[in-house]
């Protein structure tokens, strides 16, 4: 006997999808479907659910080939627009990671630093299409004779460039809050001092890791939407601890899960991917990041039926106990809360802020519901799903 | 009563002339003067808070243009840049006259700019730099 009532093979959805048969819905459309007519009705008729989130996403970055000068450099140092960029990889070859700021940068000399420029700006100036001033240096060597090499890239014109990111889409975060007596910046922005304001960044019931907590359809292979263009999920990203305390209805209460994804950056656009500079902090990519989930059976769709209301995440001080590597929590609450306006804390309402971006979230999740429905996009099925510890 | 703050640039052909006094004779006007200096080549800027009647102020500005003033207005706005927002909602948390807030529940963040003080916090806590300070271009009449 089969154990569930409905049973669709990632085929059978693809073959929908190309005849134009396909229902695609959002995360936030399908809780009140599944509300209505149950997880087997609905597991029946959808047949895909799309998920979206948009939010600095620190553990991003680029892989750039920038093509061989004459004579030829096998460069030890590279610079884009002025940002170092990693270079300890084969000869024209560089890594440009996002929250690398400019090398003039004052950083937090003069505090809190505002952090203007840095890789993930250049990612974005590169996918607008703007040109960007390499420079690159070397010791030479007798195949690679050039010292020093400077020149003006565009991405149409580079040989290759491929967004790489080691740690998107986190499955929950925290809502921090500052418990000092003193205004502290950090990633989670601004915070001012005795918890006066509470900083959360999670798409909630639209975020792709929430809808399907045990990583059923998601792992190498899962065809995704990533900084505007299709992208895949290529491992599971760092940091990936999916053993962590969980509600009933399976979904961590602190952060679990991360994506590793990958994608073309010649196809991406600068709406998607955006450099940001977070006050006192640093730089960092803001990444459009959607996956379709695949209605396989009425348990997946129960999955993504999960609604802010179910959806909770931990207080943590930013003030002092995050910096301090203390994980204590100072009490849970739900994304429907959190998205409200204000949250209950030590007995005063406290104002609360969001840092990912809803209205790009539910943008993207409609994007993807688009692209499927007109049979231009297909599920990718995972060559092996995430780990479970 | 109607007062704003001008910053004025004298050619060096009037550096030497009285003129703003006249805006007292001439046209009843008050003014205080916040900064004035004579730059090496001799052309003269200053900052003042001019204060009369809207009638009287408008026919003071244009007695200085008449003399050959440049007059700008010095006063600011924030404006947003729209392409530039990705209504995050970060600036809410620095807001603090609730110009910048979320429009509940489809979680956009509005910006009201008769609410906005031009405290100017949100230009460097907003992530993606879609503030921006600019010269007020509401010219006085004209």
């Amino acid at each position: 006997m089969k154990k569930h009532k409905i049973n669709k093979s990632y085929q059978d959805i693809n073959k929908k999808i190309k005849t134009g048969d396909v229902v695609v819905v959002t995360a936030e459309e399908i809780i009140d479907i599944v509300r209505e007519e149950g997880p087997v009705e609905a597991a029946r008729r959808v047949d895909v659910v799309t998920t979206g989130t948009f939010a600095p996403m620190c553990s991003s970055g680029a892989f750039i080939n920038f093509g061989h000068s004459v004579p030829r450099l096998k460069a030890s140092k590279v610079w884009l627009n002025n940002v170092s960029a990693y270079a300890g990889i084969a000869a024209v070859d560089c890594y440009i990671g996002a929250t690398e700021p400019c090398e003039d940068d004052p950083l937090n000399k003069v505090y809190p630093g505002e952090f203007n420029y840095g890789g993930g700006h250049v990612i974005q100036d590169l996918v607008a299409g703007k040109s960007v001033y390499l420079k690159a240096t070397a010791y030479g060597t007798d195949c690679y004779p050039n010292r020093m090499a400077e020149k003006e890239i565009s991405l149409r014109t580079l040989p290759s460039a491929t967004l790489c990111n080691p740690r998107n889409g986190y499955q929950n975060y925290n809502c921090a809050v500052n418990l000092t007596n003193k205004t502290v910046y950090t990633y989670m922005g601004t915070l001012k001092p005795r918890a006066a304001n509470a900083n959360f960044c999670s798409a909630g019931q639209l975020s792709p890791l929430l809808n399907d907590p045990f990583y059923k359809t998601i792992g190498l292979g899962t065809r995704i939407f990533l900084g505007g263009a299709t992208g895949y999920v290529t491992w599971y990203g760092t940091q990936h601890n999916p053993s962590v305390e969980r509600t009933n209805k399976s979904v961590p209460k602190t952060p679990a899960g991360t994506l590793w994804v990958m994608g073309d950056l010649k196809k991406m656009s600068p709406k998607w991917l955006m450099g940001v500079s977070m006050q006192g902090y640093g730089c960092s990519l803001a990444v459009g990041l959607g996956i379709p989930i695949p209605i396989l059976n009425e348990e997946i769709v129960q999955y993504t039926a999960v609604s802010d209301e179910e959806l909770f995440t931990q207080i943590v001080d930013y003030g002092h106990d995050y910096a301090h590597g203390i994980s204590k929590t100072y009490g849970q609450v739900s994304y429907a809360e959190l998205k409200s306006g204000s949250i209950k804390f030590r007995g005063e309402e406290i104002p609360t802020v969001p840092m990912s971006s809803m209205v790009r979230a539910r943008e993207i999740a409609e994007m993807l519901k688009r692209w499927i429905s007109k049979g231009k996009f297909m599920i990718g099925e995972p060559q092996f799903t995430l780990p479970m510890k | 009563m109607y007062s704003k703050i001008l910053i004025l640039r004298f050619p060096k052909t009037e550096v030497e002339k009285p003129i703003v006094c006249y805006l007292v004779k001439d046209y009843d006007l008050t003014f205080n003067i916040l900064n004035a200096s004579i730059l090496p080549r001799k052309e003269g800027i200053m900052v003042l808070e001019l204060t009369g009647t809207r009638k009287n102020f408008k026919e003071g500005v244009k007695y200085l243009e008449h003399r050959g003033v440049q007059v700008q207005n010095a006063s600011q706005e924030i404006k947003r840049i729209p392409k530039r927002c990705s209504h995050c909602g970060t600036c809410t948390s620095v807001c603090p006259t609730g110009a910048l807030s979320i429009q509940r529940p489809e979680m956009l963040v509005d910006f009201n700019q008769t609410k906005c003080s031009v405290c100017e916090l949100c230009i460097t806590a907003c992530p993606t730099r879609a503030m921006e300070v600019r010269p007020s271009n509401k010219t006085f009449f004209k």
